[in-house]
C-alpha cells in the first residue's frame, strides 16, 4: 500500500512546477514603491525573510524603514509593487482581508502604544479576544505570557504604574499572545535607557531561540542590530544600500550610510594621540587596522613584532564578537625604522586586514 | 419661610433635577453617538466618510448656534407633536435635550480625538475591526474625558432649565422668576440661588470624583 502511494504521480502544481525544495520565506518584499508627495519612502525595496531569522533593518530618521515595516501588516499601503506574508500576496487586501492576516503579526512599538484604561492582563488578552478565543483560555494563556516576559505579579498594574522596560514587555507578552508567525518591532528600544534595552532585546533573541519566531526589527541604532540581528538590510533614501550577515556587514561594510552609521561602535583613536599626529615625522606610525574573522583569530601582532624584529605596541582598540565572529579595530604602533611601516603594512594586508596609515608620533605619546 | 414655599422649593428643585438629569441622559445616549461618528468619519478616521462628517458638522453647528431661549420657542411644535404639550416640566425636555446633544457630541468629539492614534494602530495591527477600535480603544481611553464632558453639560443644563421656565415649565428657575423676581420675595430668590450652589457643586464634586476613578493614565 505505502509503496503503491509512494509510486503514485506527484501532484503538478501549475504555479511553480519546479520550485526548489527551499523552505517558503515568510515574507517577501517586491520592489516596494512608496512615494509621500515628491520624496520617496520606498524607492524599490526588495527582500525576504526566511523562517526563524532575525532581521534587523538599519538607517538614519527618513529612510523608509518605518514605512517599509509598516507595509508587512498592510497599516501603510504602497504605489506599486508586492508584499506577500507566508507565500500569499497582501499588497491589495481590504482592511477587512488584511485582518486576519495581520493576527498572525505581532508587533510592538517606540511608545508601546498599552491601552491606558485597561490593566496589563487585559492589555496582553486583547489579541486573544479579538480572535475569539473563550475567556478561560484567555485568562490561561494570559498568565503563561506574563511568566515569559518576567511580569506575573504585575497582571492587575495599569500601563502607566509600569517602567518603560516593564511596558515594553507587556507590549511583547500582547504581540506574541496570538502565537504569530511574525513579529514587527517597530524602534522597539528607542525609547529606553542603555541597560533596558539590553534587557528587552536579550528578550527579543531568547524569544526568536526558543519560539523559533521570525523577527524583523527597524532600529537606528547599530547597536540593536549587533545585539540581535542575524541579518541587516541598511537602508537609505527609500533604497537598500547594503544587505548581509551582520558580522559581515560590520566587518566590511561597503556604502557610506552603513560605515557612518558604525561610527558609534568603532574604537577612535583617543583624541590626545590624534592630536599629536604628524603626517610625515615621529618615533611610531599609527596604523589603523580594521579585522574580522580569521586575520582576527591570529596572534596578528605577535607574528607582525617578529617579522619587522622590533616590538609593535596596541595604542588603542580591541576585538568585538558579533554573531561569534570577531570583529575589530585596532590601532597600532609601529617603530618608524627604515621600510618598517611600508613593510608591516603589506603584512597586515597580506593577512586579510584593512589598514591604513593615520601619521606619527614620538613614543611618549 | 413658610411651609408652603418650602414646599414649592422643594417640588421646583426636583422638576430642575428632573429636566437635567433627563435631558442630560438623552444628550448622552445621541450625542455620544454623533460624536463617535465625527470622529471616525473625518479625514484619516477609521471609516473616512467626507460627505457623512461635513453633513453631521453642519447639522451640530446649525443646532449650536441657535441661542437656547429661541430654540426653546422655536421647537414648540416639535415639542407639541413628542410630548402632546407645550408647557411643562416635560415639555422643556424636549428643547433641552435637542440643545444638549450637539453640545456633547461636540465635547465627546474632543475627548474622542485626544486618544492617541498610535493605541488604535496598535489594534489595528491585531486584527481588530472597527467595532473593536470603538469598544476596545476609543471609548475606554477616553471615558475620563467623556465623563468630565458630562458634567459640564449637566451643569450647563441645569442653567438651561431655568431659561426653559419661560415656557411654563417650572423647575427652580421660574420659581426664582415668577417669585423671587415678580413678586420681590427675596427670600424665595436667596434659597433658590443657594439650591442652585449646592446642586453645581454637588454635581461637580461626583464628576470629579469620577473621573479621578476612571482615570489610570
Amino acid at each position: 500500500m505505502a509503496a503503491m502511494v509512494l509510486e503514485r504521480p506527484p501532484q503538478v502544481r501549475p504555479a511553480a512546477p519546479s520550485s526548489p525544495p527551499m523552505p517558503e520565506p515568510i515574507v517577501r518584499v517586491v520592489d516596494a514603491q512608496r512615494h509621500f508627495g515628491a520624496t520617496a519612502a520606498l524607492n524599490g525595496v526588495s527582500l525576504s525573510v526566511d523562517r526563524g531569522e532575525v532581521l534587523g533593518v538599519i538607517g538614519r530618521s527618513g529612510a523608509g524603514k518605518s514605512t517599509l515595516i509598516r507595509c508587512l501588516n498592510g497599516l501603510e499601503r504602497l504605489d506599486s509593487g508586492r508584499v506577500e506574508i507566508e507565500g500569499r500576496d497582501i499588497t491589495g487586501l481590504h482592511e477587512r482581508q488584511l485582518q486576519p492576516v495581520r493576527r498572525r503579526i505581532g508587533m510592538i512599538f517606540q511608545h508601546f502604544n498599552l491601552l491606558a484604561a485597561k490593566t496589563v492582563a487585559a492589555n496582553v488578552a486583547l489579541p486573544l479576544k479579538i480572535a475569539g478565543v473563550p475567556a478561560a483560555r484567555r485568562q490561561a494563556r494570559v498568565r503563561e505570557l506574563l511568566e515569559l516576559v518576567g511580569l506575573a505579579n504585575r497582571a492587575d498594574a495599569y500601563p502607566a504604574q509600569l517602567s518603560g522596560g516593564q511596558k515594553q514587555r507587556v507590549g511583547i507578552a500582547r504581540a506574541l499572545a496570538a502565537e504569530p508567525v511574525l513579529l514587527l518591532c517597530d524602534e522597539a528600544t528607542s525609547a529606553l535607557d542603555p541597560e533596558t534595552t539590553g534587557s528587552i532585546l536579550t528578550l527579543l533573541k531568547d524569544i526568536n531561540r526558543e519560539l523559533g519566531l521570525t523577527i524583523v526589527l527597524i532600529t537606528h541604532e547599530m547597536e540593536v542590530i549587533r545585539k540581535v540581528a542575524d541579518r541587516v538590510v541598511v537602508l537609505d533614501q527609500g533604497r537598500i544600500v547594503e544587505e548581509g550577515p551582520v558580522w559581515q556587514v560590520f566587518a566590511s561594510p561597503s556604502s557610506p550610510t552603513t560605515q557612518s552609521l558604525l561610527q558609534s561602535l568603532r574604537p577612535k583613536l583617543p583624541s590626545g594621540i590624534a592630536d599629536r599626529l604628524h603626517p610625515v615625522q615621529g618615533e611610531s606610525a599609527i596604523l589603523q587596522v580594521d579585522l574580522a574573522g580569521p586575520a582576527a583569530r591570529s596572534p596578528l601582532i605577535g607574528q607582525l613584532s617578529a617579522m619587522l624584529q622590533a616590538p609593535v605596541r596596541l595604542v588603542h582598540g580591541g576585538i568585538d564578537h558579533v554573531q561569534g565572529e570577531p570583529v575589530g579595530t585596532l590601532f597600532l604602533g609601529v617603530p618608524n625604522r627604515g621600510d618598517a611601516p611600508a613593510r608591516a603594512v603589506r603584512f597586515l594586508e597580506e593577512q586579510g586586514a584593512r589598514v591604513e596609515r593615520l601619521g606619527y608620533v614620538d613614543d611618549d605619546a | 419661610m413658610s411651609t408652603m414655599m418650602l414646599d414649592l422649593l422643594l417640588r421646583s428643585t426636583w422638576e430642575t433635577i428632573l429636566m437635567t438629569g433627563l435631558s442630560g441622559l438623552i444628550s448622552l445616549v445621541v450625542g455620544l453617538p454623533i460624536g463617535l461618528l465625527l470622529v471616525v468619519t473625518e479625514r484619516g478616521g477609521i471609516a473616512q466618510n467626507l460627505w457623512v462628517n461635513r453633513l453631521l458638522a453642519a447639522v451640530v453647528n446649525g443646532f449650536r448656534s441657535v441661542p437656547f431661549i429661541i430654540l426653546l420657542v422655536a421647537l414648540i411644535p416639535v415639542t407639541r407633536f413628542i410630548v402632546g404639550t407645550s408647557i411643562g416640566t416635560w415639555a422643556a425636555i424636549v428643547p433641552l435635550s435637542i440643545a444638549a446633544i450637539p453640545y456633547y457630541a461636540r465635547i465627546a468629539e474632543v475627548s474622542l480625538r485626544e486618544v492617541d492614534r498610535g493605541l488604535v494602530e496598535a489594534v489595528r495591527a491585531m486584527g481588530g475591526n472597527r467595532w473593536t477600535i470603538v469598544r476596545e480603544v476609543l471609548v475606554p481611553e477616553a471615558l475620563p474625558g467623556l465623563a468630565a464632558g458630562f458634567t459640564v453639560t449637566l451643569i450647563t443644563l441645569v442653567g438651561a432649565s431655568a431659561m426653559a421656565g419661560a415656557i411654563g415649565a417650572g423647575g427652580l428657575g421660574d420659581l426664582a422668576i415668577r417669585y423671587g423676581y415678580q413678586r420681590f420675595e427675596t427670600e424665595i430668590m436667596v434659597a433658590v440661588v443657594a439650591v442652585l450652589i449646592v446642586l453645581v457643586c454637588g454635581l461637580q464634586w461626583l464628576g470629579d470624583r469620577l473621573v479621578a476613578r476612571l482615570d489610570h493614565r
